[in-house]
């Protein structure tokens, strides 16, 4: 499968990264070096074959839930004391509406 | 160098329980190596000498109070990757994109290494978010091999690996997510273990690929590294993924005889490719074993070569989902270019990210994109299905598997610049990860020039215990003499 230059371009909008020109040349062959690689897959025997997603034994879905009851959390005040910028509580960010 | 720095966790343990030594004592032992060496070495982001020597002697005086029992680990010394949040303490995942973090939690792991009475040593350098095979991959600089400083010290646990065999610290914590535990303990010439994936909690372990990642213990043996995971292992409320499966006890069954055990060895893992050197220091470690009363034959793993494949397409493409919280608005660095949201996202993200995360962002960005779905997600998914198949069919007919943790020696700082060269040395790692199944480096022998022979044993689910055991009597048969160090 051969990757184009629109396609990383494409590819970096939805991972809301940016590079420069050079750097999407680079990317164009590095990419297509490595998709290459990933052909082999193609020989894979994989009919019938169950996808795999958790490399965990307990596959039982409810087994990591709880009652719904509030419990002790972080306070807000600290959960927000790591942002670059914040206020009363809150995270300060760029405007997004108007 | 205080002879302590040498000493076994067991033996420093033993020392600060019989009141021979204090802990204080012990802080200052391998506070005044890192003073000495790690100017050279390079392994710790992040050292506050003054907190570790007031917790040490805040402990001491709780101990001689009797106000405080003596934990497994009390008063021992322990290096943590910097990928493992530590509360008020600087975290940077080896990256600008999370400058001047300082996370408002202990992960599980720190908070149970604190109970059993452990100090906070420092935290230790990584490839960023753990991308990287090298070290080479941290943004704030690399670290070396404390058996060569011009070699690297494998990766992406680089800092903890190198800490241990530099004696800078008695033992540490990293993450392995295709290697990333092993790879740097075989190149560093020290013990490494993945546990089995939900062994270990992984909250507060920043993640990298959610399905591959664990935690595990660092050290100098086999029976030190048992004494960490036997500290940090064990269900988590807090982590979903964790096991519910009862711990057991590493340490009392590690010196049982491995008379009987059968141990499997790859055929696909030994041919071109793996350096002869350490093709001849394995099989010459497994003619001990075999002397030991071990049962040795080969076994098959037919799908290892899709193994690589599979790792690359599934890791990124977690990573592309876990990373795309670091968008410069709740923690770490916010770039100054801000011409509305989604230029201050681009900026952030672009500026603050190394080349190799942004490399695997793209690639897993791109797998799970639509129309590329199924032809590589999905299908290395399926293909995930048939490498835990070829474990579990080779786990029916041995107990372990023995064989390289890396294809080559370590080898010289800016020498692998190419990508895919480096994905591909991941071959004898990666399948742990994938599979869930544990896996211990340790080493079994150096090279006339001083450099470890890496070998590792891999195991069924939770059978944590076999491999240490084995690990040890492998450790006690051989009792290989590592060379001084250049850094001595």
């Amino acid at each position: 499968m051969s990757v184009t230059r629109e396609e990383v371009e494409k590819i970096s909008d939805l991972a809301h990264l940016r590079f420069s020109a050079e750097e999407v040349e680079v990317f164009v062959s590095q990419f297509q070096r490595i998709l290459d690689y990933f052909e082999q897959l193609k020989t894979a025997p994989t009919d019938g074959v169950v996808p795999t997603y958790h490399a965990s034994e307990e596959s039982d879905p409810e087994a990591g839930l709880r009652e719904d009851e509030v419990r002790p959390s972080l306070d807000v005040r600290v959960a927000v004391e790591g942002a670059p910028l914040h206020a009363k509580g809150y995270f300060r960010v760029p405007k997004v509406i108007g | 160098m205080n002879e302590i720095c040498a000493w076994s966790i067991g033996r420093i343990h033993q020392g600060i329980q019989s009141r021979e030594l204090s802990v204080r004592e012990v802080a200052d032992a391998f506070l005044d190596r890192i003073e000495e060496v790690d100017r050279g070495v390079h392994a710790f982001v992040t050292v506050d000498a003054e907190e570790v020597r007031s917790a040490a002697s805040a402990l001491d005086r709780r101990l001689s109070l009797g106000a405080q029992e003596i934990g497994l680990l009390t008063g021992i010394p322990l290096a943590i990757k910097d990928n493992i949040v530590t509360q008020s303490m600087r975290t940077t995942c080896g990256s600008r994109i999370l400058e001047g973090y300082r996370p408002p939690y202990d992960a599980t792991v720190i908070s149970r290494l604190r109970q059993a009475g452990a100090l906070i040593l420092g935290k230790a350098n990584l490839d960023e978010f753990s991308m990287g095979s090298t070290t080479e991959n941290s943004a704030l600089f690399p670290t070396r091999n404390p058996r060569d400083p011009e070699r690297v010290p494998g990766g992406s646990s680089g800092g903890p690996a190198a800490s241990v065999a530099a004696l800078e610290a008695p033992g540490a914590l990293g993450s392995d997510t295709g290697g990333s535990i092993r790879q740097p303990a075989a190149f560093c010439g020290v013990v490494g273990l993945k546990p089995t994936y939900g062994r270990v909690s992984r909250y507060g372990l920043v993640a990298f690929a959610s399905s591959l990642d664990q935690i595990g213990p660092l050290a100098n043996s086999a029976r030190d590294a048992a004494r960490i995971l036997q500290v940090v292992a064990g269900h988590d409320p807090s982590d979903a993924t964790s096991s519910n499966r009862p711990v057991d006890d590493y340490l009392a069954g590690i010196e049982d005889n491995v008379r009987g055990l059968r141990i499997g060895l790859p055929a696909e893992w030994f041919g071109a490719g793996l350096d002869p050197r350490l093709d001849a220091g394995i099989r010459s470690a497994i003619t001990r074993l075999e002397k030991l009363g071990c049962q040795v034959q080969e076994v098959h793993l037919p799908h290892t070569e899709f193994a690589i494949a599979a790792y690359y397409i599934i890791a990124p493409a977690e990573a592309s989902s876990n990373l795309a919280r670091y968008d410069g608005m709740r923690y770490g660095y916010r770039s100054a270019h801000q011409e509305g949201l989604e230029d201050t996202y681009r900026s952030t993200r672009s500026e603050g990210f190394g080349e190799e995360v942004k490399r695997r962002i793209m690639i897993g960005t791109y797998v799970l994109s639509s129309g590329y779905y199924d032809a590589y997600y999905l299908k290395a998914s399926k293909v995930r299905t048939l490498l835990k198949q070829d474990y579990l069919k080779a786990f029916e007919r041995v107990d372990l598997l023995i064989g390289p943790t890396a294809p080559s020696l370590p080898f010289k700082l800016g020498a692998r610049a190419d990508p895919l060269e480096m994905y591909l040395s991941d071959v004898y790692t990666v399948p742990a990860n994938l599979v869930g199944i544990p896996g211990l480096a340790m080493c079994c022998g150096y090279t006339e020039e001083g450099l470890p022979l890496g070998l590792q044993i891999l195991g069924p689910h939770f059978q944590e215990g076999r491999i240490l055991q084995l690990a040890h009597a492998l450790e006690q048969e051989l009792q290989v003499v590592a060379p001084p160090l250049p850094t001595s």
